[in-house]
């Protein structure tokens, strides 16, 4: 019988097989760190005196607490400040590469990581951060890891794990203008619900997945967590290599020969069985929305808010209703009726360069809706360059968005940029949760389409909304 | 980790079911950036009570806890096991813990004895009628001692031999050290380092400044 790619990249990686219920060692190819989940790590090392075995598969960024504005001042809340220091001090006294606030290539660790040319396919990559499953859309087992392993992985470069199941979702069909890989990731969560995943490493197959770029298979993996997932994976192509070349960390001259054929050989054999499959066709898709407080609350945007009634199962009614409670929502309201106080484009799920393009084609020319604030966020300062390179910003900004500094940002609101109690979002990035925009705050998951119409529009809309359709989808 | 074999300490009677996480420790004091130091978030809410065990003279000095049953339940916060450790227990007694609690204390050298409920309200009696008395407990015999009173503990075998070899999950792994230099040395040489750094030319970044709203 043959295996999955989950299962070789997990053989190839195997340090030593674990005897009488011990679990298997497993060796650890790049270790990202951010400034949250990072210290007691360090500090365990220091107190037990150990030492990073590895500070060259190891790499650090600030993300999480990091300001947009004034980046080049003193960090003005004192507790992100102090994390941020930490990181600083740590790095430098473990000799771990770090990329600061102000540095270009500053960032989300999973936008730095692909983009550096650091992540590739064929490896095992941690982070103490759970989207590091984004990773995986390189065919790489990505995942994240507590602080205890944090430091495990400092120290040893290596974690004992048990194995994890397998799952295929394989989406066919092709995807219909307008819509786009964040809607297939929240379709795949509705029908599977935020539990769906647990244990599993998902693996995303189909025409579908093969025809999207590999910033939008990132966004896919990005949310396999929001799925319960311990990781997503895609198998590696010609999109990947092609991505991967050329980038600072790539492979050169036989090297890249020898890895590329390597990299080829990384596909699920024909005749592999998966612990579970689930099926979905892309061709049925449009643009998907999140209406509750948790991922997999999710409906196309066509549709109307849900009643609690609409839910077989008691704990889903009651769960219905206490999201519709907190998001403010009657039932019956179209979607399309929504109106939006900020619209939040950015975070690891859909803060690249092509999510900015994206959004960017569709407000061009037009005016922002009055009473509706937009954030852009890229995802890294590298991100930031190249859309100004490109006069993105100037698109932005002459549409009366805010165009600002890279990092988490609204995303979790660790720094300043957070919702008010009961302001309502149209946001691109990953999780909907009670409060995790701001205090009190709402929050619809949408993709970067949607967000830039919703902006145009001033209530959550399709770019098919817009009078004059933009020609980016003719 | 130190080797842990037996330990003798004053035995904190701790009257109550279901101690959660978050009564071990309350979630503010989870931003903090360093891993010692949390003595005095160990049972915060329950520490401004002076009648609460632990303000009494007696008591202070405790490094065993004997508490009801179902310790550690709720959040996976490791902070739970750092704060007791801090406050200087070694040793937790409990018919039963839950899972996440027991396995983070396994990690961190705190022992945690399952010893069945009839025993632990033997343990309390004799700890009330005599505060301040000392309580050993052996992990060689899986026993745990008070005067004249000896009753058995349950603790996992792997987890059990760690403790008595001193050996956190790092150290354990360390000793295959020689089996991770060698699969090092099969690993091939397009895998990317991070180090010496490797980047597109470095360029300034213009901070975005705030807006009038
Ligand atoms: S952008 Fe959001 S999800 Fe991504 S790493 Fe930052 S906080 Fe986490």
């Amino acid at each position: 019988m043959g295996t999955t790619l989950a299962e070789k990249l997990w053989a190839s990686h195997l340090v030593r097989k674990g005897e009488d219920g011990a679990p298997d060692l497993i060796y650890i190819d790049l270790h990202m760190c951010h400034e949250v989940t990072s210290p007691q790590a360090f500090e365990g090392l220091r107190l037990a005196g150990r030492q990073v075995r590895r500070p060259d598969l190891t790499i650090a960024t600030e993300d999480h607490n990091t300001p947009t504005l004034d980046i080049d001042l003193p960090i003005a809340d004192e507790t992100s400040r102090k994390q941020v220091n930490k990181l600083r001090e740590n790095a430098e006294e473990f000799g771990i590469r770090i990329h600061s606030l102000g540095d270009a290539d500053q960032g989300i660790v999973h936008v730095v990581g692909p983009q550096l040319g650091l992540t590739m396919p064929g490896m095992t990559v941690v982070c103490g951060d759970s989207h590091t499953s984004t990773h995986g859309a390189f065919g790489a087992l990505a995942f994240g890891i507590g602080t205890s392993e944090v430091e495990h992985v400092l120290a040893t470069q290596t974690l004992p794990l048990k194995p994890f199941k397998t799952m295929a979702i394989n989406v066919d069909g092709t995807l219909p203008k307008g819509s786009t890989a964040k809607d297939i990731i929240l379709a795949i969560i509705a029908k599977i619900g935020t539990g769906g995943g647990q244990g599993y490493v998902l693996e995303y197959r189909g025409e579908a997945i093969r025809a999207l770029s590999m910033e939008a298979r990132m966004t896919i993996c990005n949310m396999s967590i929001e799925a319960g997932a311990r990781a997503g994976i895609i198998a590696p192509d010609e999109t990947t290599f092609a991505y991967v070349e050329g980038r600072p960390h790539a492979p050169e001259g036989e090297d890249w020969d020898a890895a590329v054929e390597y990299w080829r050989t990384l596909t699920t054999d024909d005749d592999a069985v998966f612990d579970a499959e689930v099926d979905l066709n892309a061709a049925d898709l449009e643009p998907f929305i999140t209406w509750g407080t948790n991922p997999g609350q999710g409906l196309p945007l066509s549709a109307n808010v849900p009643s609690p009634e609409d839910f077989a199962e008691e704990s889903d009614r009651e769960a219905a209703a206490n999201a519709l409670e907190y998001m403010g929502l009657t039932p019956g309201t179209p979607f399309r009726e929504i109106p939006i106080d900020t619209v939040f484009l950015g975070s690891c799920t859909n803060g690249r360069i092509e999510d900015l393009r994206a959004a960017a084609a569709i407000i061009q020319g037009r005016e922002k809706a009055p009473h509706t604030r937009m954030l852009v966020v890229p995802g890294s300062a590298r991100v930031r360059l190249q859309a100004e390179a490109e006069g993105l910003d100037k698109v932005f900004l002459d549409f009366g968005a805010e165009w600002r500094n890279a990092g988490c940002s609204m995303c979790l609101g660790m720094n300043p940029d957070q919702l008010k109690p009961q302001e309502r979002s149209a946001s691109t990035s990953n999780r909907n949760f009670e409060g995790r925009q701001g205090k009190g705050g709402r929050t619809h998951l949408v993709s970067p389409l949607v967000a830039a119409a919703t902006a145009v529009r001033g209530t959550l809309s399709s770019p098919d909304d817009l009078v004059d359709a933009p020609a980016a989808l003719v | 980790m130190e080797k842990f074999t037996t330990h003798t300490g004053v035995g904190v009677p701790l009257r109550r079911s279901n101690v959660d996480t978050d009564q071990i420790i309350p979630a503010v004091y989870l931003k903090r950036i360093t891993r010692t130091g949390f003595e005095d978030a160990l049972f915060a809410a329950w520490r401004g009570d002076a009648d609460f065990i632990l303000n009494k003279d007696e008591y202070k000095a405790g490094s065993v806890l004997v508490a009801g049953p179902d310790f550690g339940t709720g959040s996976s916060r490791e902070h739970a096991v750092w704060a007791l450790k801090d406050y200087g227990f070694k040793v937790v007694i409990a018919s039963r813990f839950a899972d996440i609690f027991r396995g983070n204390s396994g990690k961190q050298g705190l022992l945690a004895a399952v010893v069945s409920q009839e025993n632990v309200e033997l343990l309390w009696k004799l700890l009330d009628a005599e505060p301040g008395k000392e309580i050993t407990v052996s992990l060689e015999d899986r026993t745990v001692t008070c005067g004249e009173l000896t009753v058995p503990f349950e603790i996992d075998d792997y987890v059990r031999w760690r403790l008595m070899e001193g050996l956190d999950d790092i150290g354990l792994t360390l000793q295959h050290q020689d089996e991770i230099t060698e699969f090092e040395k099969t690993r091939a040489s397009w895998r990317p380092q991070t180090l010496p750094a490797k980047h597109l030319p470095s360029v300034h970044i213009e901070a975005a400044r705030p807006v009038d709203a």
